[in-house]
Parts: structure tokens; sequence; C-alpha cells
């Protein structure tokens, strides 16, 4: 029980750290920032529910305004931004991604960790996205969804980092990677 | 630094956390279900008065917060513009940056003691029920604790690449900064056990 709360803790605070990393630019013009790689991390590395409480517990943080995300955002008011969705979906994107990894072992973990990562991190994360960018902009979902296509090829090449991350810090220290253990 | 503090004292420093707190979910709701152009305008209006009672430094403070959003609001304007919504799109934007504004004031004027008493307080109904939240209030504190020790290490090691390689190195700290979370993770909860687990340590 311990255990977990500090290893949700830590790795909450390790999403927030890594909103610090400089973002890396695509060649079409579109930054792209380690945060997100965070959320995928979380859920291959914790699993689906202590993945989930470690975003949970970010984004609560973050709406208080006490921690801030990448670029200084912090504060209830990012409920109100076009990527609000996002947000809220974060913690789902998680425990998607985590479900997949302790369920599926029939394959290598870095193989079950990219696909996971893509289902969660991409595929459900996008929904909330959209439906939050289609709210909050008063536009339709498609007209939403152009918007978001650009940063799908950024967030693939994360999910490749996600799950090469996770080989390798299942390789480093397997009892760690509590998806696995 | 974890968290944005106001760079001069001001009247709103005086104001309990809580109350501030409620006005930001008050009038970023109210601000949600306000359609009118102009309704928008004047919570903007109002917003800036509220920076600007507080003086000319806090109120630059308050816009250099407000400078992440100039690529969202600018999407927002040359889209709403495009399909011939562009007053919406004013709207839109009006309002986005007083919600944002709003809640970056309550976080300005507010001290990391009061942020965290907030979140006990928030807590407090919860606990009335029975549940236990101790263990949520201590990942609040380690969050809290080790996101400041995450970012300097993270630092430390885009240094230790820079020094070492004229590539950017980027995501490649990432992988070190997650090895560092964990082994502090473990540290960490082997010192909670030792001292007897999370329910027996004190409030202070």
């Amino acid at each position: 029980m311990d255990r977990d709360v500090v290893f949700i803790a830590l790795f909450a605070a390790l999403i927030i750290a890594l909103g610090f990393i400089p973002p890396i630019m695509l060649p079409v013009g579109v930054p792209i920032t380690a945060q997100t790689l965070g959320v995928m991390l979380c859920g291959t590395v914790l699993g689906a529910k202590r993945g989930a409480l470690a975003v949970l517990l970010v984004l609560a943080l973050v709406l208080v305004g006490l921690v801030p995300l990448s670029g200084g955002r912090t504060g209830i008011g990012l409920l109100a931004s076009p990527t609000a969705g996002f947000l809220i979906g974060w913690p789902v994107a998680a425990f998607v991604t985590g479900l997949i990894v302790e369920q599926v072992r029939a394959i290598s973990i870095v193989a079950i960790a990219i696909i996971a990562s893509i289902v969660g991190g991409i595929i459900v994360l996008y929904v909330f996205g959209i439906a939050g960018l289609s709210k909050n902009l008063d536009k339709p979902v498609l007209e939403a969804a152009t918007l978001v296509l650009v940063y799908i090829p950024g967030d693939i090449v994360k999910a490749i980092i996600a799950g090469f991350l996770t080989g390798a810090l299942f390789k480093a220290r397997p009892h760690s990677v509590l998806s696995r253990s | 630094m974890l968290y944005f503090d106001s760079p001069v004292v001001t009247h709103w420093h005086k104001v309990p956390v809580m109350w501030k707190f409620l006005t930001v979910c008050i009038c970023s709701v109210t601000l949600f279900l306000l359609d009118a152009v102009q309704l928008q305008l004047v919570a903007f209006l109002t917003c800036c008065l509220l920076y600007l009672s507080a003086g000319p430094t806090f109120f630059y403070a308050g816009v250099k917060r407000l400078l992440f959003l100039w690529p969202i609001i600018l999407i927002i304007l040359i889209w709403h513009g495009l399909t011939g919504t562009a007053l919406q799109g004013l709207g839109m934007t009006l309002r986005l940056v007083s919600i944002i504004a709003l809640s970056n004031l309550m976080t300005m004027t507010s001290r990391l003691t009061d942020l965290l008493e907030l979140v006990r307080r928030v807590f407090k109904p919860i606990r009335k029920l029975g549940i236990n939240t101790r263990p949520i209030e201590i990942a609040v504190a380690l969050v809290v604790r080790y996101t400041p020790v995450l970012i300097v290490k993270g630092g430390m090691l885009l240094e230790a690449w820079r020094a070492r390689s004229v590539k950017r190195s980027h995501w490649r700290v990432a992988f070190p900064l997650c090895l560092v979370a964990i082994d502090d993770a473990e540290r960490v909860a082997e010192a909670l056990k030792a001292r007897g687990g999370s329910h027996k340590l004190s409030d202070n």
C-alpha cells in the first residue's frame, strides 16, 4: 500500500518534471512535449489503477494551482481551454494503457507497451480531446478532429519512445515495473 | 520554482484561499453560461481591473503568465474568422483569457502552504464519510516535495548530455529521469515502511 502511494506520487512528479524538458519540433513545425509521454509511462509502468491515480493526482494538483503543466499552465481555468478534453482524458488514457500491458503478456513488453500507448495514449485520449475541443470551441466533431490530426505523428513517436523506455526500465528494474510484477 | 508566485505582495494575498478558489469556480461556470460577447468583454475588463488594482508590476506579471495562450488564441480567431463566426470566436477568446487570468490570480496570490491547506479542506467532507484520505494527503505532499527535485535532476541530466554531445538531448534524458524517479520511489517507500507506514506519520 505505502509503496503504491509513493510510486503514484513519484510518477505524478515525473509527469510534471517531464513538462520541463524542452519540446521537440516536428518537421511540420508542431512542437511535442514530453508530458503526454509521462501519461503513457504511468500506464505502462504502474499499470491501470495506479497509473490512472498518478495522472488524477497531477490533474487535481494542477487544477488547484499547486503545480504547473508544460508552458506554465495551471489552475482551474484550464478546464475552459480548448485542450480541456485532453486533460480529462489523461486518467482514462493511462488506465487503458496500463490495462493492456497488464492483461497481454504473450508478446514482448516493448511491443505491448507501444501498442498500449497507441490505443490508450492516442486513440482513447483523442476521443476525449476532440470531444472537448468540439465542445469548448462550439464546432462540429469532424472540424475539431482536423485541428488535432497534425499532432498524431508526434504522439506515435512518443508511444514508440514509451514502449522502448518501458522495456529498458523492465530490464534495469524488473520489480519496479508494477504493471508486470 | 514549483508554483508561480507574485513578484509583489498585494491586497489579494490577504483574501483566504478558499474564498478565492470558490470565486474562481463560480465565475468560471457563470462565464460558460454567458454567450453575449459584450458580457465577456465586461468580464475581461473586470479581470484587467482586478490585476491593475494591485499595481502595474502585478499586472505585467499577470500578462506574462498569460502569454502561453497566444497560439491557442490565434487558432481560435483564425478558425472562427474563416468559418464566418468571428464574433463567436472573439467571445470565446475573451472567456478563455478571463477564466485563466482569474485562476492565475488565485495561484499567484496564494502561498504554497495555503494551497496545501486548500487540498486538505477539500478532503474534509470525504474524511467525514469515514474514508481514509491520509494516503492521498501523503501523495500530495510527496509530489510537492519531489517535483522540484526531479526537475533539478532532469536539468542536471540535460547539462551532462550537453557536456558530452553536440546533438540535442530532448527525450534521451527521459530514461535516466525515469530511473531516478523509480529509485527515489523505492528509497522513499522503504523509509516510509521503516517509520511504521503512512498511517503512523503525524500530521506534521
